[in-house]
């Protein structure tokens, strides 16, 4: 064995450590903020996974995607709502718990035998390295553009859908005076008078 | 010839110089190691951290340059004199700051979360330190020319804000926690339109790489740099930047008069240190990432062929290519620091905006200049495919 290849399995082997680990403290631990922040960590180990694969730029779009925008978002969300509330006791916590944890062990029983009995094509096709990038978007934008586009269509309408959810209702004359509506009266005044109250 | 070769071998344990294919460090570097008797994995695996070292100290002392000019430069905006007594010009004031920084206390506020507390500077300034791996100062002048290059800087800094907000967060204060907030929007708001104005530059030039970036912006000296064909790119690049690095006039995260120093409120000693040498690394660094987007890299403004022609030497001369690359260092590190001198220009002499006038400026009005932007430059390349990278 040499320096890369041994190189290669430490970095791996890391990196599994981390994201096996890093993943049950997402789910095990109760305060949710440390969730949050090991869920970034776990998404950067999987990062780290990509680029021992040879796909770098999959790797740094994982980081950009994954850590810099879904969990800053999260931690964002998280940090609003920075409320410490006294939670209720649950009824049958303990029934609750070993019933999802014997879901959860299922479901890695049947991953596992399907890793088992699959026979995987060893070693995988040769990483094509840089030029993946322009593989990538060739794909994109042939025989994947369908799909593409869908997803781009699905986020514009979920984008549409927060705007529509956080925006308030506004009349479009003030109840009253009767005066018309201009930008700098609701700019100015957040009065009463102008939420439209049957809306909301 | 054998001087020659000495004075590369010289040249190589200095600084990593090399331009074009005609002088290699790495493998001089290995054939010497494998000289001694070493294999070439082994001679490998001692060339790699060389070129790592050597640039996290050229960032360290770009810091150094970057605070004393900061000092030097405040003074003169307010006519006064600045740091004069710690050696020549107060160049050592720096070097005095960064002692005390190191010998003060480290304090944990009490009711702060220690771990979460010491984390967030150094994932403030990793990525900051990382980033420097796409920077070239020369053609093989730099760590490791990745094929995704730019696309990499990009990715790494949108984790600072997972940093800032860590660090808001663990301090247990209300100022801290609101300043991470702000930085992390802040810097979440401004990662988008400077994303679409790199990749307007990526678009011309048919590449992530920093280097062939550089390279089909010095075909004809400083008139073919991309600030000539990407003027509004530029503007929009070097105001989000600004951003990025939290610079007045967008140093809302830490604005003294309202959130007394925002998530840096409650760290001291080095942890503050952290923070600082963060900001500083990153400013050089936005500059010198302007200098390699707009304004040419280490091209000097003269195409360097030309001009070793003129003067009668062959481009291929170890000559040239020793003095070619000198060039090319010194040109990088001049165009950055200039741009370093208009971002202090600019700090002590703007006011701060608000942060709806900076949330204004960055989603109404950088982002659909740049998204503009963007589509004007894919019609002039379908348009003019010579001129524009078709």
């Amino acid at each position: 064995m040499n320096i890369a290849t041994s190189t290669e399995l430490f970095c791996f082997l890391v990196l599994a450590t981390v994201i096996v680990l890093g993943s049950l403290g997402v789910v095990l631990l109760s305060n949710i903020v440390y969730s949050a922040f090991l869920l970034g960590g776990v998404f950067m180990a999987v990062a780290g996974l990509y680029l021992l694969l040879n796909a770098s730029f999959v790797a740094a779009a994982q980081v950009l995607v994954y850590v810099g925008a879904v969990n800053v978002l999260i931690l964002f969300a998280i940090m609003l709502v920075n409320k410490r509330e006294e939670m209720k006791p649950i009824q049958g916590i303990r029934l609750r718990r070993f019933l999802s944890g014997a879901v959860c062990a299922g479901l890695l029983l049947l991953l596992v035998r399907v890793v088992i009995t699959t026979p995987w094509n060893l070693p995988g096709p040769e990483p094509i390295g840089e030029e993946a990038t322009a593989r990538i978007g060739e794909h994109l934008f042939t025989d994947y553009l369908l799909p593409f586009e869908l997803a781009s269509v699905l986020l514009l309408m979920a984008m549409i859908g927060a705007i529509v959810l956080a925006r308030r209702e506004v009349l479009t004359s003030d109840v009253g005076t009767g005066d018309a509506v201009t930008q700098g009266l609701i700019e100015q005044a957040q009065s009463p008078f102008l939420i439209d109250e049957s809306s909301t | 010839m054998q001087l020659n070769n000495e004075m590369l071998t010289f040249i190589a344990s200095a600084s990593p110089v090399v331009v074009s294919n005609g002088i290699d460090l790495e493998s001089s570097f290995i054939n010497a190691l494998e000289g001694l008797g070493l294999s070439t994995q082994l001679a490998h695996v001692f060339w790699l951290p060389l070129p790592m070292l050597l640039v996290l100290a050229a960032a360290l002392v770009g810091v150094l340059v970057t605070v004393w000019l900061e000092r030097k430069i405040s003074a003169s905006a307010q006519q006064r004199i600045g740091p004069e007594y710690a050696g020549a010009l107060g160049v050592l004031q720096p070097m005095a700051d960064g002692l005390k920084l190191l010998l003060k206390e480290d304090v944990i506020p009490a009711r702060a979360d220690g771990l979460l507390f010491t984390l967030g500077p150094i994932l403030v300034l990793v990525p900051v330190i990382l980033s420097w791996l796409i920077v070239p100062f020369g053609q093989n002048l730099l760590i490791s020319n990745v094929g995704v290059g730019i696309f990499l800087w990009i990715s790494l800094s949108s984790i600072q804000p997972i940093g800032l907000l860590m660090s808001g967060y663990a301090s247990n204060n209300k100022y801290s926690l609101l300043g991470g907030l702000r930085a992390a929007a802040q810097s979440i708001s401004y990662e988008i339109p400077l994303a679409l104005s790199v990749l307007a530059i990526v678009m011309m030039s048919n590449s992530l790489s920093t280097v062939d970036i550089v390279e089909q912006q010095n075909v004809a000296g400083f008139l073919s740099w991309n600030v000539w064909r990407q003027p509004v790119g530029f503007l929009i690049f070097w105001i989000c930047a600004l951003a990025e690095c939290e610079r007045l006039p967008f140093d809302l995260p830490e604005a003294e008069e309202e959130l007394v120093a925002g998530y840096q409120t409650e760290y001291a000693g080095m942890k503050f240190a952290l923070f600082y040498l963060g900001s500083y690394i990153n400013l050089v660094l936005s500059a010198l990432l302007v200098s390699i987007l707009y304004l040419g890299g280490w091209g000097f403004p003269f195409s360097v062929e030309w001009l070793a022609t003129l003067v009668g030497q062959s481009i291929d001369s170890p000559l040239v290519q020793v003095i070619a690359a000198s060039v090319g260092i010194v040109m990088t590190v001049l165009k950055a620091y200039l741009l370093v001198f208009l971002a202090i220009l600019l700090r002590w002499t703007t006011p701060r905006v608000r942060i709806d006038q900076l949330l204004d400026l960055g989603w109404k009005f950088l982002l659909p200049i740049s998204l503009v932007n963007l589509l004007f430059t894919a019609a002039l390349k379908l348009a003019f495919p010579f001129a524009f990278g078709g």
